[in-house]
């Protein structure tokens, strides 16, 4: 009986609990790919953030696509603020009506934003990039090329891959002859999807999956793959953090935008989008660069980063060589076929 | 109690009386067991019969596209399905897109057509777009010419379909198959075929493991059970520790000791048994390590509850009858043991095919077990109808199994431990 | 003679076998959860051997970090609460289906304990598609009543166990000295069915305490427990602050099994009319 009552004093206990609202306080809810990128933009935007304002920031991680926003918009109880997006999620969300306008005259001098990094519903926080990295200490000779990672001859051993056909299918390409400029032309015909994953198909049984960013320099750590493809921001943070052997291959890097925005229903709008004209301010924007290898979408903030951090970043002149840009376009029209048939070669 | 409790006020019982009135004490402590049960019933009822029966239902439904455009959903139902419809359909077609962008269902609508024809969103996105400017004389020949596609009579035999409820489709997709345009059943083509697979796999390293389980398990258990109290008591605590460690800490120690750089391989190395590292994670044989790790408590524990009462008498007589200990141990003590064993192979293999977090941890993309790919449906593909239909299998070949093995055993007779 | 020797050999080339067999298998039980009990105290932040170093650093990461923290709390919490629904409703619910006179027994027993049956995944789905319109998602009240659902089969089945082989004559002794029904309950019964109910109760918060796949499905970032600070811990923001609380999960469960064992100790005392 003792026993009884004690419980049910526990369980009123947390009924209160959870009824008591947490803060006076704001807080914006944010959703963000995690891990490092997470902690840096915690240290670069959100904490002069709160300290400005007093806003706090309550963190969740994804790992990209918009079906959570797509069933939070369904069921009307969206409780994100702020999203963290790919470019062609951008894309797709701001057509589909999943994401709220953005007065993007709010941010006063967008002259010197890179061409393509504003659009009507979100805004460019940085650039970043997928290449490949290895472990120095465990292979003799460096792979320089796309080509090596296909080649088990050279370097066997098991590969690293996001588990997603987006660059997977633009590497495949190149490595198997197409020039870095046509890759797009190629990948829209049938032929060209097949043609990919036939050269795919050449790896495919020493392919290791990984589907969040963190997992991706934890592969390789563990030994569990040789070569890992990586967000290049993950990859610097383990090498400078962690002091590991991490090299990373920036041949036919494939880089993208990543992308603030605001979800429609979203219960602290006005905040949110303060919060983003605040991160585009050129010092700010810079700021990121200090805690991980992205760099600023804008050229006013990129004067500002340190010249010696500057070659870590992809737009370094030394890693652009055959850099891609990826074609948002592309994979906003053609994911969900592309999608599909990779997920069925997945388990074939 | 006795039924003279209730004695007529004249005369004595009579024997009629005394049924009747003994009948209704019965059914009075019927109702009265059902009542102190009903609460639990009614909640179960309603939170967790009724989300699964919802979720089942969702497999015959077809709710985005007549909910968001109804008007062309009758025009579709009244439509005949051959060729392509006429000027009405393409300006019913046409209001409903517009609507649909307004009360911000277009992209659900996009979304469940996508699952008939991966280029369907793209389609209606542009259509959607064109349509909210202009206002042209006849809707026929603009759409067409805005795009072809909508000159094709299977873009509107997939419309048409998505349209109807109860549909068959998402049944039928869930075993790779399909309705075809000249109005058969058939297969999908193999390149596009995963459930069926993913569906024999998923028995299949259910099976596996109970068979590992009892391999491994039995001779546990008899140890455990023909041991001294004592001794039994202190093995048997190698058993329940694990037993009662969260599942994810057991599935996360794997996960770091089957790396290739991991502990179980610099073993192996050390050993010299192996001179690469072997694969033992992210392929079918960590997902079978690690489910046979989780699952073996369970097996051993069942079989034991049973030897605990198998009397030892049994297997001496029949050695004194003459039996070499082999055979008596064949022939009289395995055959006491299976209800146990029964009983232990059911519960691993119904808990095993259900199974989500050790396969996804542990194991590659070609292990995927079924719990994992209605979890895609779920949380990533939004396709309500398909996880529905995945589970509606997955179900009724769990119920259909515990009813057979119910017959032979007797699961409700299940005491825990 | 012989036939007798080759007996006794037999045997004891059996026995010995199981010994051996036991043994291994025992190894393998308990090993893997041994081994990882030294890398939370590795102070590299990779879940590798060899180990770079002795560090308490990720036990004090997990004890000072508020998500850690308010997981706990979390875990306990809902635990608690969908702990007293589970064993109210399910000591009720036995107390009827213990009774001969249950109408519709093999109806009512699989719905009873369909939860632990039913794949947890579509459990799950089920969950979110019949709460999100309820607006139960990413609320305290979801997640408790899934828990309490999950939990009420291991009740029943403990207090319907106990009260199976409850002896009947204690309570006609009772009423045969002048205690009504509801008397007979509260002072006979139930202190007998007591250390059943209580390993039932156990058995239901660790349920709860275990639970991930719901919690995943409809908890929000406020509903974190354990077991999903977990579940991150491995796939998005890998550290083995996970490991440390996994050394202290294990060593919970040991305590756990201790407080079960005591309590079927005493369950089994009062089955045999010592009070």
């Amino acid at each position: 009986m003792r026993t009884h009552i004690k419980a049910q004093c526990a369980a009123l206990a947390v009924f209160a609990f959870a009824t008591i609202p947490t803060h006076a306080a704001e807080t914006l809810s944010v959703v963000t790919f995690g891990g490092a990128y997470e902690a840096a933009a915690k240290k670069a935007w959100f904490e002069p953030f709160t300290q400005a304002t007093g806003v706090n920031f309550s963190t969740e991680s994804y790992d990209g696509g918009l079906a959570k926003l797509s069933a939070m918009e369904q069921a009307k109880n969206t409780t994100w603020d702020l999203i963290d997006l790919e470019t062609n999620d951008a894309i797709t969300a701001c057509d589909e009506g999943l994401l709220q306008k953005f007065d993007k005259k709010s941010i006063g001098k967008t002259s010197d934003f890179i061409p393509g990094s504003i659009s009507d519903c979100a805004v460019a926080s940085m650039v970043w990039s997928t290449v490949y990295a290895y472990d120095a200490s465990k292979l003799k000779t460096a792979p320089s090329t796309v080509n090596d990672f296909f080649d088990l001859q050279k370097y066997p051993g098991k590969r690293g891959l996001r588990k997603s056909p987006k660059v997977s299918m633009e590497w495949a390409l190149i490595a198997d002859g197409v020039d870095p400029k046509d890759v797009y032309k190629v990948l829209g015909t049938p032929a060209g999807v097949d043609r990919a994953f036939k050269k795919l198909d050449t790896i495919k049984k020493n392919i290791v999956w990984w589907e969040s960013g963190a997992q991706a320099p934890q592969l390789l750590a563990d030994g569990a793959v040789v070569m890992v493809q990586a967000y290049n921001g993950r990859i610097d943070d383990a090498a400078k953090k962690d002091n590991k052997p991490f090299k990373a291959v920036w041949d036919a890097q494939v880089y993208d935008f990543e992308w603030w925005a605001i979800p429609t229903g979203a219960k602290h709008a006005d905040t949110a989008a303060k919060f983003i004209v605040s991160q585009a301010q050129p010092k700010a924007s810079a700021d990121l660069s200090k805690y991980i290898a992205y760099a600023p979408p804008r050229k006013d903030a990129v004067a500002l980063v340190d010249k010696q951090r500057l070659a870590d970043m992809p737009t370094a002149p030394d890693n652009f060589k055959r850099a891609v840009q990826i074609n948002a376009n592309f994979w906003a029209d053609n994911a969900d076929q592309i999608n599909k048939r990779f997920q069925v070669w997945l388990t074939q | 109690m006795p039924a003279s409790i209730h004695a007529p006020a004249s005369g004595s019982p009579t024997r009629a009386d005394g049924r009747a009135s003994f009948q209704r004490a019965r059914r009075r402590a019927s109702v009265q067991a059902l009542l102190l049960a009903l609460p639990l019933i009614v909640f179960l009822l309603s939170t967790f019969i009724a989300p699964i029966a919802l979720l089942l239902a969702r497999s015959v439904e077809n709710r985005e596209v007549p909910g968001s455009m109804p008007a062309l959903t009758r025009a579709l139902d009244a439509w005949d399905g051959r060729g392509v419809p006429d000027e009405h359909v393409f300006a019913l077609l046409a209001a409903g897109l517009k609507d649909a962008q307004q009360s911000g269902q277009l992209g659900t609508v996009a979304r469940r057509l996508n699952f008939a024809q991966p280029e369907f969103r793209s389609l209606l996105m542009r259509t959607a777009r064109s349509v909210r400017d202009e206002t042209p004389p006849a809707w026929k020949p603009a759409l067409i010419e805005m795009d072809e596609r909508w000159n094709s009579p299977e873009i509107w035999r997939l419309l048409k379909r998505a349209a109807t409820s109860p549909t068959p489709d998402y049944l039928l997709a869930a075993v790779d198959a399909q309705v075809t345009p000249q109005g058969n059943l058939a297969f999908v083509p193999d390149n596009s075929s995963v459930y069926r697979q993913a569906f024999l796999r998923t028995i299949s390293i259910s099976a596996s493991v109970t068979l590992l389980c009892l391999v491994l398990g039995y001779p546990v258990a008899w140890l455990l059970a023909n041991l001294p109290a004592q001794s039994s008591n202190r093995l048997m605590l190698f058993v329940i520790v694990p037993f009662w460690t969260s599942l994810l800490v057991r599935t996360t120690a794997w996960y770091v000791l089957l790396q290739p750089g991991g502990v179980i391989n610099g073993l192996l190395a050390g050993l010299g048994l192996a001179t690469h590292p072997v694969p033992l994670i992210f392929n079918r044989t960590g997902v079978l390590i690690g489910m046979t790790h989780v699952l073996l408590p369970y097996m051993i524990l069942a079989i034991y509850s049973v030897m605990k009462g198998v009397s030892p008498v049994y297997v001496r007589a029949a050695q004194s009858l003459g039996a070499h200990p082999f055979t008596a141990f064949v022939r009289v003590y395995i055959p006491q043991t299976l209800p146990g064993v029964g009983a232990g192979c059911f519960l691993v293999f119904v808990l095993a095919l259900g199974y989500y977090i050790t396969p996804a941890l542990l194991g590659g993309a070609g292990d995927e077990m079924i719990s994992q790919l209605i979890a895609l449906q779920t949380n990533t593909q939004l396709n309500w109808g398909l996880a529905g239909a995945l589970s509606a299998y997955l179900v009724i070949f769990t119920a259909i199994f515990y009813f057979l093995f119910n017959r032979i055993v007797g699961i409700d007779r299940l005491r825990f431990g | 003679m012989t036939e007798q020797r080759n007996k006794v050999l037999t045997e004891r080339i059996a026995s010995r076998w199981v010994r051996v067999h036991t043994a291994i298998v025992l190894f393998f039980l308990v090993a893997p959860i041994l081994a990882i009990i030294p890398l939370s105290f590795n102070s590299g932040s990779y879940f590798s051997y060899p180990l770079q170093g002795f560090s308490l650093r990720w036990y004090e990461q997990a004890l000072t970090s508020s998500d850690w923290q308010r997981s706990l709390l979390n875990s306990i919490g809902i635990g608690a609460a969908s702990t007293l629904i589970a064993t109210c409703l399910g000591t009720l619910a036995a107390l009827g289906l213990s009774r001969s006179q249950f109408p519709l027994r093999s109806v009512i027993m699989p719905i009873i304990i369909s939860p632990m049956i039913v794949p947890i995944v579509v459990v799950a789905a089920g969950f979110y598609l019949i709460f999100a319109p309820l607006g139960l998602v990413n609320s305290y009240p979801g997640v408790i009543f899934a828990h309490a659902a999950l939990g009420t089969p291991f009740v029943v089945i403990t207090v319907t166990a106990s009260l199976l082989s409850f002896d009947q004559s204690l309570l006609r002794a009772a009423s045969g000295l002048g205690a009504k029904p509801w008397t007979a309950f509260r002072r006979v019964t139930l202190p007998l069915i007591t250390p059943a109910v209580a390993t039932g109760s156990v058995f239901a918060f660790a349920t709860s305490f275990d639970e991930v796949i719901v919690i995943l499905f409809i908890g929000g970032p406020d509903q974190r427990t354990v077991p999903r600070q977990m579940w991150s811990g491995i796939r998005d923001s890998i550290d083995p602050s996970i490991l440390a609380v996994a050394t202290m999960l294990i060593v919970f469960a040991v305590v756990l099994f201790a407080s079960i064992n005591w309590l079927r100790g005493r369950a089994a005392a009062a089955s045999r009319g010592v009070v």
